[in-house]
């Protein structure tokens, strides 16, 4: 059953939605957060476990220190304070998922707080989004339904894989995000862009949403247009894509909407997203269900920073990735639009490498954003992983450069690269692709033109000109496309005595 | 002075998914709100310029090198489940209760 929901432009000429998201990021480390099994996806189940994974009777946890490196890069990252003592708590709750019947996180004194994130929009508009706060837990084990349709709801019994219990997981929690108005669905997706954006420049998590590296539980409240109250908010889960959680906030305002257009109350509750019928439906209800009864863990020592180490770490982060590329488009003097089309391609990083190779910033645009975008497009590879290097831009442009080869050659010469023959210059050489330059082959070229096409020949002679085109293309045809075509131009002209 | 409620009690039971009847719970509330009583005299203590003690140990960054160790085999994993398929632990519907 569906719900009733108002049209997006309805609900926006009514409301101000109020957005909130808490984002979870698996690290890339080697090991879980509190034991040394691997931290691998993808396994056989139930193999990558220690008892501490299963919570057997005595275990005891050990803190990963590479997590909690990673977790102080990302605070530090998102422009967080770092906490001086920072806690662990148990979260305790009775779900099959977790068989320690508590998940291990941080409650009152998380490693970092009070940060912020610069978002860019698609058109360059820009939000800031405050982080209230970055904490370190442990993921839960995955649930497979069995019976009914495979989802919870009908199904007769579920199984249990527990590969992925304790793997390390950081939690950033947004302040209320007000004022985005009708731009709030493409800021929800912005936002979870720019945080995976962020992990994947730090090297902390693979990112990849479609193993549930980065997952999303976006928080919509709407306030009636102008009104600082706060409405009642529901916070929606399982939105794994970042096109999903553009529509599931998109879906969530209209709904809300049209509750509150009907008199009703929005009921505090978890949604589920469901990507199939692109709809939310109801979880449980928040009330009785958010009672986790916190306390410290009494198995974890504190973490305990300092300046020295904090200082440490902030030396080893990569340059932010919305400052790269404000740095990178000044740099090559690309407009807008060029800039984000290389973006968008994902060729930022092959044009910033081909330049440092020594090509300039347009001719590494050129090749990047044309043949080798065009042959990766037809091979439905990353433009990446065509198997272009920068050098073999750098060494085409070269030959195009000293006259050996034309643009059109060029192209030729860049998918038999790619193919595996050698660098562009062996290839060149090997299958004899250097323009003619020998001016008495092109010459005789030229008269053996002339000569089938006589016709042609008189109309020059008698002052057209442009008709010199089809002699060219004539010549170009027998050379195979490697003559110069100005110089053949030229000769023509000289041999028929005409001015050019 | 009541401290714990029977009210209370049964708020616990429920989110410790144990069930108590109404005599269980009666007495539980009694036996709690008693031994709350015999410990109240520690909150008399002066402790505005004390830290919270969530460790008895004065220890901190405990810490592990990120290097994978031994794991149980699969039917090490499963040896003490109660149920099992397919290598996977089997469990009750969850939303049975409901």
């Amino acid at each position: 059953m569906s719900d009733e929901i108002l049209s997006f432009d309805e609900a926006m000429a009514k409301y101000d939605p109020v957005l909130g998201f808490e984002v979870h990021v698996e690290l890339n480390t080697k090991t879980k957060m509190f034991d040394d099994a691997p931290n691998a996806f993808g396994d056989e189940p139930n193999t990558n476990i220690t008892p501490v994974s299963l919570g057997l009777p005595g275990v005891l946890p050990k803190v990963n220190g590479t997590a909690v490196e990673s977790a102080i890069k990302l605070g530090l990252a998102l422009g967080c304070d770092i906490a001086p003592v920072s806690h662990f708590a148990r979260k305790n709750y009775f779900y099959p998922d977790t068989p320690k019947n508590f998940q291990t996180s941080q409650y009152d004194e998380p490693i970092a707080e009070n940060g912020s994130v610069d978002i860019e929009l698609e058109d360059g508009t820009q939000f800031t989004v405050e982080i209230e706060r970055a904490h370190m837990e442990e993921d839960a084990g995955k649930l497979s339904h069995k019976g009914g349709a495979g989802r919870i709801q009908g199904a007769e019994y579920s199984l249990v894989d527990y590969n992925r219990s304790g793997v390390p997981l950081i939690e950033i929690v947004t302040r209320p995000i007000r004022g985005a108005g009708e731009r709030a669905p493409e800021l929800a997706k912005a936002y979870v862009k720019a945080i995976r954006e962020i992990v994947k420049n730090l090297g902390i998590s693979d990112a990849r949403m479609e193993r549930g590296n980065v997952r999303c539980d976006a928080n919509v409240s709407l306030s009636p247009k102008g009104s600082e109250t706060l409405g009642t908010r529901t916070e929606t889960k399982n939105v794994n894509s970042m096109r999903a959680v553009e529509r599931a906030v998109r879906y969530e305002i209209c709904r809300h909407a049209a509750v509150l257009d009907a008199g009703e109350q929005i009921v505090q509750e978890t949604r589920h997203w469901h990507e199939d019928t692109r709809e939310t439906t109801s979880g449980r209800p928040k009330s009785d269900a958010d009672d986790y009864r916190y306390f410290p863990e009494p198995d974890l020592v504190p973490v305990v920073t300092n300046a020295e180490w904090i200082e440490r770490l902030r030396a080893e982060l990569p340059e932010p990735p919305a400052e790269r590329r404000r740095r990178l488009q000044a740099d090559w003097g690309y407009s807008d639009e060029e800039f984000r089309d290389v973006v968008n391609a994902g060729v930022m990083t092959e044009i910033e490498e081909t330049i440092a190779a020594g090509a300039s910033a347009s001719v590494a645009r050129k090749w990047w954003m044309g043949e080798i975008s065009r042959l990766a497009k037809v091979r439905e590879i990353d433009p990446g992983d065509l198997g272009a290097s920068p050098e073999t831009v750098v060494e085409l442009d070269g030959l195009i450069q000293e006259g050996k080869i034309n643009d059109k050659i060029a192209r030729q010469v860049l998918e038999h690269v790619v193919d595996g023959e050698g660098t562009p210059g062996e290839v060149v050489e090997k299958r004899g692709l250097a323009v003619v330059s020998d001016e008495g082959e092109l010459s005789s070229a030229v008269d053996d033109a002339l000569a089938s096409m006589p016709d042609v020949a008189e109309k020059i002679r008698g002052g057209k000109v442009q008709a010199a085109g089809a002699v060219v293309g004539q010549v170009m045809k027998a050379t195979r496309g490697q003559a110069d075509a100005a110089r053949v131009r030229e000769l023509i002209l000289e041999k028929l005595g005409v001015e050019g | 002075m009541t401290a714990i409620t029977r009210d209370q009690v049964a708020h616990l039971a429920a989110l410790a998914h144990i069930e108590m009847d109404e005599t269980e719970l009666e007495s539980m509330s009694s036996e709690l709100d008693g031994i709350v009583g015999a410990v109240q005299s520690v909150s008399a203590a002066p402790i505005d310029d004390v830290p919270p003690t969530s460790h008895p140990l004065p220890l901190s960054n405990a810490f592990r090198e990120d290097v994978v160790g031994e794991t149980l085999t699969n039917d090490e994993a499963l040896n003490n489940a109660p149920d099992a398929e397919d290598g996977q632990f089997k469990v009750p519907a969850i939303l049975d209760e409901d």
